[in-house]
């Protein structure tokens, strides 16, 4: 599998993504240039976190606008993966390819710290291989990462098994004070109906390299490495 | 010549008053140009030769502290940053910065352009920024002011550094009466380049072309430099447009093209645009270079309509460089330039006279030669007088005797675990990026020194900025060399072997002779500590004139010396964290105990003695300290370092304690006063934590090395803090105390 990142300008997570998954997981990665018209024949494309476009307007909504986005959004309607992180994940939701709004966090802060997420299903690409009881150590760095989507949403989203990822303390328990951003129902990640377009506030790339004292992160990747047989 | 609006009659010595020159000054312009200036170059003086530009009040003490050491690969003054060597053919750009007069009228803008300005010192060098810090002092928290000042600045700084994308990875935060109308943010950022492929702030070969490149210029900041070469009064709100906007995300795109123009081997020299603007970058690089420029202002990308040539050069917008690029290879840079839909306008050429000539619309508006404009070159260089203070003997007079033993103990380790200087900071660094970049890594792992991984080698760094003002302001020097002490004994507990510093020296009005005196301190203590742990001076800042004249009653701040330094890990292996990690562990206190509680936090606050001297310190003693640490780091008998600093010994501990949820079980030492113990704040002393079967090793190496150590106790599971089997409370309890503090201040 090859994987794309798409450096905006503004990215800021976008070599923290390409070491994890070129040194980290060995795996080969091409950076895709916002200005970029192809996908240079990735199979899985990753948009990563910082500030595209300077975040102005409001977070990712000029991106979904850039010309590499145009195919970024054939590629998804076509069935191909994409993930998004921090950034990217605003960028999904600004571009409805994943349901659901990412408004400001409800201290109105940005907030950098350590949180836990649980995964919910195993049901997806991202969450295959992660233990449905494991509370994940994932660092977050957002301002605007409360998720958000109408009562008809979300209840369409549980019963789909949409919902990937969930804030819980460190026993694995959903509380509000493990909520850091006040997202609704503790939701840090999600997916589309088609399955194939991953969305998380935290960062699981910065939670990757031994080095750094945390590998959770690799939970991810190795999960979404296996369930294509890489 | 001919005149703009503002120019219709050459100015007097009472322009340039205005402008911030003294008569003489005036009068040696009038020398150097064999005329009168008119009112633009007037200004470019009085910039060039503020004392944020020129140092002239402090270059004659800062060329007495040590330049060169062991990795010193560009020395104080040469660039704008200084570079070390840092093995495997990498070298760290590091320096700290002071923003402080903009940030005390306009909180947010002025503490996040602070950081855009240090990180265009280092990607100005080719370097990539990998690590930012800050020191930050405020006034009492409990005042509205402060609150408003402290909600900006951490805004401002997370804003502008979390959107341009490199981690903060370590800072200070202190508070004290004294910074109430003039607080101090200072930013630190470093960076790492190859050797060989960093760039030069310099100009030369005639023809050569020059060019503007990033935003466009418009009218904010103008006479910053000179406005932060003066008191702060309550006409300073009226400065409001001294202060500059910035822009992150035009950081992030200045970054990336700057980095890659240096990459074609287009570039003879580049330097970013901080204070003074345009004038301060044509005019150090072709006095660096041994050349002059043409510049015509009216091809310079701007903002605003109608700006007049004065305002086009000194305004200081944010995010741009001057660059001086080989000709015929334009095109080079320009396309990098437009790939990053950044501004790369051409506005003038080298030219072999050493002179600067400034035109607008055809028509020369100044003309000035580049040498006599800058530092080390034609600027005015001052000794001051200075005098010891009235309060300084007095203070010397305190003594421990005058103080009662207090009777509850444990009501001190309370008050010191809450209090906004000693408790935990993440109400301030959860609003900073800290992992950006996946480097950081005292995340997870928390060390007295921030460490920061150099990807696909060996080796780490660490960084720490240090200064404790009370013991500065107490006694200058032995407070100076002690935050040199304290940065170096931070990178030798976290497993470092301290390379260099970088300064930012804030002091008030330097025409006091007080507050000269105070400065005059700072550099001798900071001169003798550097020499001693071999830590060159690479360079820094100084900010005088932090003081405040309010109702006709002027106040200095404590003389704040902070220090950042650097550290290398050469085997990422060598890093020690501060945490007790098993029970069972012995405590070790390696150092001398003292019956000394001069300037610390417990006296200060507590008991509210405000004036003693400073803490116990011999910098001969450290020094055989950290070596000793040193070794017992690699021979990997530790679990743990911890150093002794700001509210004593059982803060100390208690810092140890709470990362695992850990107790503790000591006995204090019958031939000193409990309260000096657990709480003073003599210096040179370290809190480590051993296995039970290390302990031979431990105490036959600290035998060997003749420094005083105490076995103090042993870490326990029982979440208790037991001090001569006297319960001061759960971690958890005082946990909730120090993590909370600043929060709940911050809420009111």
């Amino acid at each position: 599998m090859k994987f794309g990142v798409v450096i905006f300008p503004g990215s800021n997570c976008d070599q923290d993504m390409i070491y994890t998954l070129r040194n980290g997981m060995g795996q080969l990665v091409e950076e895709l240039w916002h200005k970029d018209k192809d996908l240079k024949g990735c199979d899985f494309i990753v948009l990563p976190g910082g500030f595209s476009y300077g975040d102005y307007l409001r977070s990712g909504a000029i991106a979904r606008f850039s010309p590499i986005m145009e195919k970024v959004i054939e590629h998804a309607n076509a069935g191909g993966y994409l993930m998004g992180v921090c950034n990217g994940f605003q960028i999904l939701c600004e571009a409805h390819l994943v349901p659901g709004a990412l408004l400001h966090n409800t201290s109105h802060k940005f907030i950098c710290k350590n949180v836990f997420i649980k995964a919910e299903t195993n049901e997806s690409l991202v969450t295959a291989e992660i233990p449905l009881t494991k509370a994940l150590k994932i660092p977050i760095a957002h301002g605007e990462g409360r998720f958000f989507a109408g009562t008809e949403t979300l209840k369409k989203m549980n019963a789909n098994k949409q919902i990937l990822f969930r804030y819980c303390d460190e026993n694995g328990n959903l509380t509000d004070e493990a909520n850091p951003n006040g997202s609704f129902e503790n939701i840090a990640g999600v997916c589309n109906e088609g399955r194939n377009v991953f969305g998380m506030m935290p960062h699981p790339e910065r939670a990757s390299d031994p080095v750094l004292n945390n590998t959770d992160g690799q939970f991810i990747f190795r999960s979404l490495l296996s369930a294509v047989g890489v | 010549m001919n005149h703009t609006h503002t120019e219709t009659a050459l100015p007097t010595a009472e322009t340039a008053k205005k402008l911030g020159l003294l008569p003489e000054e005036f009068e040696k312009i009038k020398t150097i140009l064999g005329r009168t200036p008119n009112f633009t170059e007037l200004s470019i003086f009085s910039v060039m030769w503020s004392e944020h530009c020129s140092y002239k009040n402090s270059i004659t003490w800062l060329k007495t502290l040590p330049r060169k050491g062991k990795r010193t690969l560009i020395e104080a003054g040469e660039e704008n940053a200084g570079l070390v060597d840092i093995g495997n053919g990498l070298a760290c750009a590091f320096k700290i910065e002071s923003h402080n007069h903009p940030s005390a009228l306009e909180p947010y803008q002025g503490a996040a352009t602070g950081v855009g300005g240090i990180n265009r010192d280092i990607f100005t060098m080719g370097a990539r920024p990998i690590a930012q810090l800050n020191s930050l002092r405020f006034g009492n928290p409990k005042l509205d002011r402060t609150r408003w000042l402290v909600k900006g600045v951490v805004k401002g700084i997370g804003d502008y550094g979390n959107a341009f994308g490199i981690p903060t990875v370590g800072g200070e935060v202190f508070f004290d009466d004294c910074y109430n109308q003039n607080p101090l943010v200072n930013a630190m950022s470093a960076g790492i380049v190859k050797i060989g492929e960093t760039a030069s702030a310099t100009s030369y070969g005639e023809g050569n072309p020059v060019f503007i490149v990033g935003s466009s210029t418009g009218k904010d900041g103008i006479h910053g430099a000179t406005f932060a070469s003066e008191d702060i009064t309550e006409a300073s709100n009226e400065k409001i447009p001294a202060v500059q906007v910035g822009d992150p995300f035009q950081e992030k795109l200045l970054l990336e093209a700057s980095l890659e123009v240096i990459k074609t081997g287009a570039v003879i020299g580049m330097q970013d645009m901080g204070a003074a603007g345009i004038t301060c970058s044509t005019s150090e690089m072709s006095a660096k270079g041994e050349h002059g420029m043409i510049i015509y202002l009216d091809k310079v990308p701007m903002r605003q309509k109608n700006m007049v040539p004065f305002e086009i050069l000194l305004s200081e917008s944010q995010e741009r460089m001057l660059i001086v690029v080989e000709k015929g290879r334009e095109e080079e840079v320009n396309a990098v330039f437009e790939k990053w839909d950044l501004n790369c306008v051409q506005i003038g050429e080298v030219t072999k006279e050493k002179r600067l000539k400034y035109y607008m619309n055809s028509e020369l508006v100044a003309d000035v030669p580049a040498w006599d404009l800058v530092l080390g070159g034609g600027a005015p260089v001052y000794q001051r007088e200075y005098k010891e203070p009235a309060y300084y003997p007095e203070s010397k007079k305190f003594s421990i005797e005058q103080v009662e033993e207090p009777k509850d103990l444990k009501a001190v380790a309370k008050h010191l675990a809450g209090h906004p200087n000693i408790a935990s900071k993440k109400w301030v660094y959860e609003h900073y990026d800290s992992m950006v970049g996946t480097v950081n890594m005292s995340t997870n792992a928390p060390s007295d020194a921030a460490i920061v991984n150099i990807k696909d080698t060996e080796e780490a760094l660490a960084f720490t900025v240090d200064c404790n003002s009370r013991y500065v302001n107490a006694d200058p020097e032995i407070g100076t060399a002690i935050a040199v002490a304290e940065a170096a004994r931070n990178i030798v507990c976290s497993g470092g072997e301290p390379l260099a510093i970088t300064n930012c020296l804030n002091f008030g009005n330097p025409y006091s002779p007080e507050v000269y005196w105070q400065f005059v301190g700072a550099i001798k203590g900071m001169g003798a500590a550097c020499r001693k742990f071999d830590t060159a001076v690479t360079g820094g800042n100084v900010s005088f004139y932090n003081q405040s004249t309010i109702n006709n009653k002027t106040e200095p701040v404590f003389p704040t010396p902070t220090i950042g330094m650097l550290g290398l890990l050469e085997n990422k292996a060598t890093r020690t964290t501060l945490d007790f990690k098993n029970a069972g562990d012995l405590i070790y206190l390696i150092g001398e105990s003292k019956n000394d509680i001069s300037s610390s936090e417990y006296l200060y606050s507590f008991v509210g003695v405000k004036n003693s001297p400073a803490p116990y310190f011999d910098l001969e003693n450290e020094y055989a300290l950290q070596q000793v640490v040193k070794s017992l780091i690699v021979n990997n008998v530790l679990v743990s370092a911890h150093d002794c600093s700001d509210g004593g010994l059982f803060i100390t501990l208690l810092e140890s304690a709470m990362p695992n949820n850990l107790g503790f079980n000591i006995d204090t030492d019958s031939d000193f006063r409990k309260d000096a113990f657990l709480f003073g704040e003599a210096q040179s002393r370290v809190v480590v934590s051993v296995k039970q079967e290390n302990q031979e090793k431990l105490v036959e190496l600290l035998s060997a090395s003749g420094i005083e150590f105490t076995l103090l106790g042993e870490v326990t599971t029982e979440n208790n803090l037991v001090v001569d089997e006297e319960n001061f409370g759960s971690v958890a309890e005082l946990k909730n105390t120090y993590d909370n503090a600043i929060g709940n201040i911050m809420k009111q």
